[in-house]
């Protein structure tokens, strides 16, 4: 049985790039198009909110099959990794979108009144003032959809990725050892959530730092 | 309009709606002039100072500052809206308090002091570190440039907004209900930074307040606000010993003795 396990683990390597990429562009895009939707620009504001709900709106797997299917019809071929990163990383972004958008939204009004009072412009107001005390908030809901986006790429096995699903799938085609196989599979996702949940964790005792010092 | 006029409502009307919160003010304060505004619960004290801050915008008439049109550009002849830009050339002149405090949490009391100096005036964070130091020591604080402002009581927090409100080294300063929030006990502290600026010459200083006596002490006039418009105006003596206006006797007498 521990034969198998360099095969799994060369899979798992597979879905940690995946999560790895998917979970860092999807972060740039949950910012961009989060703050995009609070934007006064009324262009920006409407792609970012059609951006938002069609990727919120559609399942993961069509826009993966979307993107790695019917883009080479309009020739744009993408490598399976390259359109496995996209489709993860659009999907991520539109529900991160959302998160930025909450966090930005909490930050009281009276801070960006103080911060016009000061004579900030609105850029300045939103990077020095509104981010950084909505950016402790966003991180434990980006914490959970790190995870969540570490169990969707199971699904970039079916664009032919060798991920770990795709790997167990294989294993269990050869030797029909089922219990065992999954057994392991399901072991090794976990122990990658837990260490993404650490990681996160840790981000947010640094991210967080002031509000801990708060208090008399 | 005479040359020391250096701010001047001139028939504004504000409305939230259908309400009229200002009703045609016209209202002028002199250069180096320190006026307080008192009156009644919504009788638009608050967004008087929140027009001239920028922060609210009018549906009629002109304010200028400083003889320019605050909310209004010339174009040509003719006063059109006032853009980004001229509102930020604007806001230089003006400095505000806010009941809240509203300081940023998220930034040691230093940085609360030197931040829109330096992304917005340009400072080097020395020189702008060195001019918060000196307002650090004129407020009483110098000891706590490294304390975030959660960790300071009410009182020290407000002396905190008034020292990075100065930094800008503005014209006016606006003060809307500065001690409201704060304990009894932690009131005065407040109110002698406040009585020390009012004694600057320069400084124009317009104070929304319900603490009478100190109002009495420090302003060269006091205005009481009814409805939106000024009710009747005049130097404290005369306002608190000889309200002539029946709705500011009835007012000052609900302030003064409020068990009667
Ligand atoms: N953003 C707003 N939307 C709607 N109505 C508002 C808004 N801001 C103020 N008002 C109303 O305008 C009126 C005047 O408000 P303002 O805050 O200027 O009063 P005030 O004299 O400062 O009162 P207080 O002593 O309670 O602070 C109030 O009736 C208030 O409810
Ligand atoms: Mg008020």
């Amino acid at each position: 049985m521990l034969d198998m396990l360099p095969t799994l683990l060369g899979g798992a390597w597979v879905t940690v790039e995946l999560t790895f990429w998917s979970t860092l562009i999807g972060a740039l895009c949950s910012f961009a198009f989060g703050i995009g939707r609070l934007s006064g620009n009324p262009v920006v504001k409407s792609v970012s909110v059609a951006y938002i709900e069609v990727f919120r709106g559609t399942s993961l797997l069509v826009q993966m099959f979307w993107i790695f299917f019917a883009l080479p019809l309009m020739g744009v071929s993408l490598s399976p990794m390259t359109a496995g990163i996209a489709a993860l990383s659009l999907n991520i972004g539109a529900y991160g979108a959302e998160v930025v958008r909450g966090a930005i939204q909490a930050v009281p009004k009276s801070q960006y009144e103080a911060s016009r009072a000061l004579n900030f412009t609105s850029w300045q107001a939103l990077w020095y003032v509104a981010l950084p005390q909505a950016l402790p908030e966003m991180l434990p809901p980006f914490g959970n959809l790190a995870v969540q986006n570490l169990k969707d790429t199971a699904l970039v096995s079916l664009i032919t990725l060798s991920d770990l699903a795709f790997r167990a799938e294989s294993l269990r085609n050869l030797t029909q050892k089922s219990t065992e196989i999954y057994g392991m599979t399901l072991l090794i996702y976990f122990a990658l959530a837990l260490v993404l949940t650490a990681v996160m964790k840790v981000l947010e005792k640094r991210i967080g730092r002031w509000k801990a010092g708060g208090g008399r | 309009m005479s040359d020391d006029t250096l701010v001047h409502f001139d028939k504004v009307t504000k409305r939230f709606g259908d309400f009229e919160v200002l009703k045609n003010l016209d209202f002028k304060v002199k250069r180096g002039e320190k006026v307080t505004i008192i009156g009644p619960s919504g009788s638009g004290k608050s967004t008087v100072l929140r027009v001239l801050m920028t922060l609210e915008p009018i549906n009629e008439g002109v304010v200028y500052l400083d003889g320019d049109p605050l909310w209004h550009e010339k174009r040509g002849h003719e006063l059109v809206p006032a853009s980004e830009a001229h509102l930020r050339q604007m806001r230089k002149k003006l400095g505000m308090v806010f009941q809240q405090f509203n300081l940023f949490p998220h930034m040691t009391v230093m940085r609360n002091l030197t931040e829109a100096p330096v992304r917005v005036l340009g400072l080097s964070r020395k020189e702008a570190q060195e001019r918060a130091r000196e307002l650090l020591d004129m407020v009483g604080l110098s000891d706590q440039a490294d304390k975030f402002p959660p960790q300071l009581s009410g009182g020290q927090q407000q002396r905190v907004g008034i020292a990075r409100a100065l930094a800008m080294r503005p014209q006016v300063m606006l003060f809307d209900e500065p001690t409201s929030a704060l304990d009894p006990e932690l009131v005065g502290d407040v109110l002698k930074v406040i009585h020390r600026l009012a004694e600057e010459h320069d400084l124009t200083m317009l104070l929304v307040t319900h603490e009478m006596d100190f109002a009495r002490r420090i302003s060269d006039r006091v205005c009481f606000f009814d409805q939106g418009a000024i009710r009747e105006e005049g130097p404290p003596d005369q306002i608190f010993t000889e309200p002539k206006n029946q709705r500011t006797q009835e007012f000052l007498h609900a302030v003064l003795h409020p068990e009667a």
